[in-house]
């Protein structure tokens, strides 16, 4: 017997070997056959965290090479031309150096800028995902916590890196930055004196942000991201709704074979398409832009696309009367709300949100399925609306190429933006959230009446009616298998001995939050009313069935239904 | 000499000394200032035709006799350079108000442009037309060149000359497409919302650096295809609608493949 089990080939050697010291067999096995369910938008994630291994990959390569440093040097090197002999760090320098004597230099610069850029795009719409379905509900909320968490990282990487050449539009979005930090009340200034090490520009920032551009924010993001995996294993991965999927089970296939290697294809996918970007196509050409110095500001100045929103929020600002000089002290306002306060907004909303709304829907248990957008119409809403700011503010940062490229006005669009940021999302929020109430009824209309099958029949009494197909069983499930909460109820002000209850008006203010989530809400199909759509389609009298469904739909509207 | 050095404490002394230094730096300046008003060998046939061309096509708005009139700037002492610019751009005659005058097709051609730029050269001094000599860029210094875009012309027209918006729909245009000697005279005469960066402002040769600069840049730059030289906000745009398209196509087809 032992000597049947003994393996036999190379590999199994190795792994029996290992095996026998470490006992991972066990584990290995269990992952091995751990259940993924399978979807592209899965995919998201991991194509930010393969991103990622390009990025490290490439920028481990990039440090051999640059020079972290503002010292101030000649450049000597022959290419490119209009670099001949010109004062600059030895940053800039470097890196100029780097892209035109090092053997593939460039192309590795190339890849590292296009993986940051797509690095944090991945992680934007893996989060769009997460939010729109539902997927930060418990238990997962502190891995939304840790997701939130590192897309600051992610940012605060980008732009770190984006600083490092120390080139005149890099140098620019630093000033910025500069300017925002001293804009933050009492301490601004000694904060950016503490930043920069004096005034800006000083000569610390370039080595302060490679510290943290290759030591301390990468550091913590491979922490967080084996975190974030640990617990994405340990939660099991969502799915979305289907036949006999349940918040019990997950539906999908093993990880080996077929994650693991769908895995490593997406990865030679991921890092071949971005090696073709950095071959053919040039970003971030600093020699371009030149060396920094604090002067010039050339025209399309902007920073990375993640970054835009913020650039945008302060070119939407009015600048006149925004200055408040209070006692001596200037209060920047004009920079404080768009740099500071917008961007405050956004992060606030985005770390909050899994608690806010587990409170408003009064929600404990846990949730495995995932929700279908149109099920969840305000959040849904809250979302897009959050786009829509996020894009119109970002749209205000190009507001001089929009200018140059459609032959408009600068002041035009940037007072149209300045309407549209207000107006953009309220209307968006209505927008989706009457399309999403919409697709709930059409919903409710399939399951009840079934496809329209174009059939028409005429009864002996001259009659018409349409003959409609019932649903499948799969088609169905998909339908009527999810949750429509209802507003919270709470207990009345006083007790049942005519004494005010204490936290009433707490209570009160998030029950009114719940009416706003809930109040408008489609109910799914039950059992009963299905039975009875079908009773009645049994007999033929299908123009019965579809004054009660119709009015089932327009019940909606008011205030929530009782409903056994 | 003994006298003159006996002399040297005079109290007028100073107020001579003054006065020598004053006329000789005005003698130098004198001999040295760029000559604008170049004596051409232009015959008055020339400006005769081009008088003609001149009542025919642009004395509308401009005079008669090239005055100006509401809001039409006089062209008395713009120099032919300035004509030769608007003229050889198609900016002038101008087809529509607008913002600004924008290039076209031309509508004259070299022998008529030279003609209105000599008629309108002899209505007063200005600047003349740049010799080929002080526009040819392989003479320039790029790298000076480029220092000097940098804190004169990039604030309008982009790190490399890619063109930048301006107030209420003006533009600044750009400049990979304009010859040599138009990009020198722009900046000799200032057309339109531009500034003008005269002799003692950028001298001849510092402006043949910054056309050298520019010349440089029509070959594009090192990494592949430029994406219109933008900056991020075309490489943001294109790793969206180029990578993260590519990559989200791939995993529709991964997660496509199983079910």
């Amino acid at each position: 017997m032992a000597q049947q089990q003994r393996p036999t080939t190379r590999v199994g050697k190795a792994a029996d070997y290992l095996d026998q010291r470490t006992s991972i067999g066990a584990l290995v096995n269990q992952l091995a056959r751990k259940v993924f369910p399978d979807h592209w938008s899965f995919m998201l994630g991991e194509i930010a965290l393969f991103s990622f291994v390009v990025l490290i990959a490439s920028g481990f390569f990039l440090t051999m090479f640059f020079e972290p440093s503002m010292a101030l040097v000649r450049f000597e090197g022959e290419h490119p031309a209009a670099m001949q002999g010109q004062l600059m760090s030895a940053a800039f320098r470097s890196t100029v150096e780097m892209s035109f004597e090092v053997r593939g230099g460039l192309l590795m610069r190339q890849i590292h800028h296009w993986a940051a850029l797509i690095f944090v795009g991945s992680i934007v719409l893996h989060m769009f995902r997460i939010f729109f379905t539902g997927a930060f509900r418990k238990p997962r909320e502190v891995n939304w916590l840790v997701g939130a968490l590192m897309l600051v990282l992610a940012l605060a990487a980008g732009f770190s890196g984006y600083s490092l050449p120390d080139d005149v539009l890099s140098g620019n979005g630093l000033r910025i930055i500069d300017g925002v930090v001293k804009s933050i009340p009492l301490i601004g200034s000694y904060l950016s004196f503490l930043v920069f090490g004096g005034e800006f520009p000083g000569e610390h920032i370039i080595p302060r942000l490679f510290t943290l551009h290759i030591f301390v924010i990468p550091g913590l993001l491979i922490a967080l991201i084996a975190l974030h995996l640990f617990l994405m294993v340990l939660q099991k991965h969502t799915q979305y709704p289907g036949g006999g999927r349940t918040d019990r089970n997950v539906v999908g296939y093993p990880a080996l074979p077929v994650y693991v290697a769908k895995m490593t294809g997406n990865f030679f996918i991921i890092a071949g398409v971005l090696t073709l970007m950095g071959a053919t196509m040039a970003i971030n050409n600093v020699w371009n832009y030149g060396p920094y110095d604090p002067s010039p500001v050339s025209a399309g100045t902007q920073p990375d696309w993640y970054i835009l929103f913020v650039d945008g929020a302060l070119r939407l600002m009015p600048g006149p009367g925004w200055e408040w000089v209070i006692g001596g002290y200037t209060l920047s306002m004009n920079l404080l709300i768009p740099a500071v306060v917008v961007p405050g907004i956004l992060f606030t909303l985005l770390f909050a949100w899994p608690f806010v709304e587990a409170r408003v829907t009064g929600d404990r248990g846990e949730h495995h399925v995932l929700d279908r957008p149109r099920n969840r119409p305000v959040r849904t809403a809250m979302g897009v609306a959050l786009f829509v700011a996020f894009m119109v503010c970002a749209l205000a940062a190009t507001n001089d190429l929009i200018a140059t490229h459609f032959s408009l006005s600068i002041f035009a669009i940037t007072w149209v933006l300045r309407v549209l940021l207000i107006v953009g999302p309220v209307l968006a929020f209505w927008v989706t959230k009457r399309v999403c109430l919409g697709l709930q009824r059409k919903d409710r209309e399939l399951v009840l009446h079934g496809h329209e099958s174009g059939r028409i029949v005429r009864f002996a009494n001259g009659e018409y009616v349409e003959v409609h197909t019932p649903l499948d069983e799969q088609e169905r499930w998909l339908r009527v298998s999810y949750e429509s909460p209802a507003p919270l109820e709470i207990a009345p002000l006083t007790d049942s001995r005519g004494v005010r209850r204490a936290g009433y008006r707490s209570e009160r203010r998030w029950q009114r939050l719940s009416r706003f989530f809930y109040e408008d809400r489609v109910e799914p199909v039950t059992p009963a009313e299905l039975e009875a759509a079908h009773a009645a389609h049994a007999h033929g009298r299908h123009a019965q069935v579809e004054r009660p469904a119709a009015a089932v739909g327009a019940g909606t509207e008011r205030p929530p239904q009782e409903r056994a | 000499m003994k006298a003159l050095a006996a002399r040297r404490h005079h109290r007028l002394a100073p107020v001579v000394l003054l006065l020598l230094a004053l006329l000789t730096t005005g003698g130098i300046y004198a001999a040295l200032a760029p000559s604008t008003a170049n004596a051409e060998t232009v015959s008055t046939a020339d400006i005769e035709t081009g008088k003609k061309l001149f009542q025919a096509n642009c004395a509308t708005c401009h005079g008669a006799n090239a005055e100006g009139t509401d809001g039409v700037p006089s062209l008395v002492g713009v120099g032919a350079a300035a004509v030769d610019f608007q003229v050889s751009t198609g900016r002038m005659p101008m087809q529509m108000s607008g913002p600004q005058a924008q290039a076209k097709p031309r509508q004259f051609g070299d022998e008529d442009t030279a003609a209105l730029a000599a008629y309108v050269a002899s209505l007063g001094a200005g600047p003349a037309i740049p010799t080929d000599d002080q526009v040819d860029a392989a003479q320039g210094d790029a790298a000076n060149g480029m220092a000097l875009f940098r804190t004169n012309c990039a604030m309008c027209h982009n790190a490399v000359g890619a063109g930048g918006a301006l107030s209420e729909g003006k533009f600044a245009p750009s400049l990979w497409e304009t010859s040599e000697r138009n990009i020198y005279q722009a900046m000799l005469t200032g057309p339109q919302s531009m500034p003008v960066f005269n002799d003692a402002n950028i001298t001849p040769d510092e402006k043949r650096d910054i056309v050298a600069f520019l010349v440089e840049q029509r070959e594009g730059s090192a990494g592949g295809n430029a994406l219109g030289s933008l900056g991020p906000v075309s490489e943001g745009l294109w790793a969206f609608a180029i990578g993260l398209g590519l990559l989200i196509g791939a995993a529709v087809w991964i997660g496509a493949k199983s079910s």
